[in-house]
């Protein structure tokens, strides 16, 4: 059975400790032991749908990265919020649940594409949102909001337009302006587009 | 020159296909669909691989459409938000500024004025309409039934009249803010809403008659695509796309929000998950849409359309800018620091007309979120794919595809 409390979530499994939360049961789960946790709930509490699992960067904190599972009871209509812990700050990593909840497979991929979290077991885990070669995790706190320039996926593109990089999506947009400076510096400016062609910025000149 | 005649030998059938077994069966096509196709309804791209006319092998590729916007959300106001969330679902762009608002307000604790609740009822159930009317037109094209598509763009049309009046655009509303919405409805609106319900009911029988028991629809739908409820459950679908396969969920009915629990509509259930069904659920469920926007109008309740306690979340009417030091101060700060949002995790999901539109937000207080993660439906709905469309042929793609009814807005996000 479901529950909205978090009582009969402790009676069951000792090692879940609650979680801070403004709305629902919200629960502090061990890596070692979310595959156990997210088999029984499915099984014995009828928590049958996954609606999303996501991850959280708490960039200067350690633990940094913390997964997330939001579980809802098709029958009994109550959610319940799961967060694991990654103890690895620079290579983090936590099991999958693709195998209990198929809806995990697309899910785990994104937060590994954006969030750079690697799922333990995951039958084809994968870049699902950027492209298989892209080299960054662009959720991650310490990746820019302007983005960074990348080499063009494309061999045969690059070697047609002599362009080697793409350039970081937002740079120069409004955005992405300095808030240090004189105002003539932190004013949204043109997009600099001087990779695409075969031109140089005039400070290259 | 005489002719002669040779004589060969003619094996039975069964002798010869089985001489001819490596040669037939060994070779499979690897067919790409995509990412600028009509049949997949925006930048979707299906790599499959096919044994003569049967799918054997389907795997979706995304991120064509994919913007960023949970990167995006972490760098400005709340209230700077709402036009992302008209990019979504870019065929529901008020039920999206519904959903996200109401998360917000749930992170805030905040209630909503009853006039407020009801305007938005009105939002999302519009918006229910014309993406169904949409989903309804363009299902049928890809079943090869154009006609339908004329019908219920015409009425999308009429619709987004309507919306250009109540927001000032046509397309990307942006319509709700933090605590309330943008502007009150204007003089005689809901007057011309209900002469919209009038028109729309019997567009509704027309669609009915061209599709509901069409002999060439039916074949092309009925037991295509089937997605058993154990499957629908355990691939995290939600919407008309769950509820067809016999599945009783819906958030509006389960977990009430805005004050649905007022009004009286039923939700369609499905037997079967099949293309067909799944057609069904949207037609009916237009219907009761319409039921619900008569209701709200028929008791739409006086008041405020913001909530007016809420000092440091909703900027004050321009009027009192104007001409109090104190509202021009509190203006000023919500313009430039953002609504005043207090620390904590929320997870709110809405029922929108794809499914379940979710909005996890990680405040650490202030006027910007720490971390926003959107789940859209589409993309719930969409990763059964590659277990769905093996075994279908390649024609089904085409209608369980168009069934599905998906945005890659919300999907690449």
């Amino acid at each position: 059975m479901a529950t909205s409390e978090f009582a009969p979530l402790k009676e069951r499994f000792d090692f879940l400790t609650e979680r801070p939360s403004s709305d629902y049961v919200a629960v502090n789960c061990p890596a070692d032991k979310l595959v156990e946790l997210a088999t029984a709930l499915r099984d014995e509490m009828a928590y049958d749908l996954l609606i999303d699992v996501t991850g959280i960067d708490w960039d200067a904190a350690s633990p940094r990265f913390t997964g997330v599972y939001h579980l809802f009871s098709s029958s009994e209509h109550e959610y319940l919020r799961i967060a694991v812990d990654c103890a690895d700050d620079i290579h983090p990593s936590l099991p999958s649940i693709a195998a209990i909840f198929p809806a995990a497979n697309w899910h785990e991929r994104e937060t590994f594409d954006l969030m750079g979290i690697h799922y333990e077991g995951h039958p084809n885990l994968k870049r699902i949102l950027m492209w298989d070669a892209y080299p960054y995790h662009p959720l991650r706190k310490d990746f820019p909001l302007a983005g960074i320039e990348t080499e063009l996926p494309a061999a045969d593109v690059a070697e047609a337009t002599k362009a080697k990089v793409l350039a970081a999506p937002m740079m120069g947009g409004p955005f992405v302006s300095s808030s240090n400076g004189p105002m003539s510096q932190t004013e949204p400016s043109a997009r600099d587009e001087s990779w695409t062609e075969l031109k140089f910025k005039p400070s290259e000149k | 020159m005489a002719t002669t005649n040779k004589e060969i030998t003619i094996n039975d059938v069964a002798t010869r296909s089985e001489e001819l077994e490596g040669e037939l069966q060994g070779e499979t096509m690897a067919l790409n669909v995509g990412p600028s196709h009509p049949t997949t309804h925006g930048v979707l791209r299906l790599m499959m691989e096919l044994d003569g006319d049967v799918v054997k092998k389907c795997e979706p590729v995304l991120g064509y459409l994919h913007r960023g916007d949970e990167k995006i959300a972490e760098s400005m106001t709340y209230n700077q938000f709402v036009p992302y969330t008209d990019r979504l679902d870019y065929l529901a762009p008020l039920a999206n500024n519904v959903a996200y608002a109401m998360a917000v307000e749930k992170l805030a604790n905040l209630q909503v004025p009853e006039r407020c609740e009801a305007i938005r009822v009105l939002c999302c159930e519009l918006a229910r309409v014309s993406s169904h009317l949409l989903g309804i037109g363009v299902y049928g094209m890809d079943a090869g039934a154009w006609t339908v598509f004329m019908y219920t763009f015409t009425e999308r049309e009429k619709l987004y009249t309507l919306f250009e009046e109540l927001t000032g655009a046509r397309f990307t509303t942006s319509y709700t803010r933090i605590g309330g919405v943008a502007r009150d409805i204007p003089d005689g609106w809901l007057g011309r809403v209900m002469e919209f319900c009038k028109g729309v009911l019997p567009v509704l029988d027309q669609v009915d008659k061209l599709l509901t028991r069409n002999r060439i629809f039916m074949d092309r739908t009925v037991g295509v695509g089937t997605i058993s409820k154990e499957d629908a459950l355990a691939y995290g679908i939600t919407g008309p796309n769950l509820r067809a396969c016999g599945v009783d969920l819906d958030l509006r009915k389960d977990k009430p929000y805005l004050g649905y629990e007022k009004y009286d509509f039923e939700v369609p259930i499905g037997q079967n998950g099949d293309c067909y069904d799944r057609y069904l659920m949207r037609a009916e469920e237009v219907r009761q849409s319409v039921g619900i926007i008569r209701q709200v109008i028929g008791s739409f309740p006086e008041g405020s359309y913001y909530a007016e306690d809420a000092k440091k979340i909703f900027a004050p009417q321009k009027s009192k800018v104007l001409s109090s030091m104190e509202e021009l101060i509190q203006n000023f700060m919500i313009v430039t620091e953002g609504p005043q949002i207090p620390a904590g995790e929320v997870y709110f999901e809405a029922e929108n007309p794809k499914g379940a539109l979710g909005f996890f937000i990680v405040s650490k207080g202030g006027g910007v979120p720490y971390r926003m993660k959107i789940r859209g439906p589409s993309f719930c709905n969409l990763s059964i794919l590659d277990k769905l469309i093996p075994g279908h042929y390649l024609t089904d793609v085409t209608v369980i595809l168009g069934s599905l009814d998906f945005v890659m807005g919300e999907c690449d996000r």
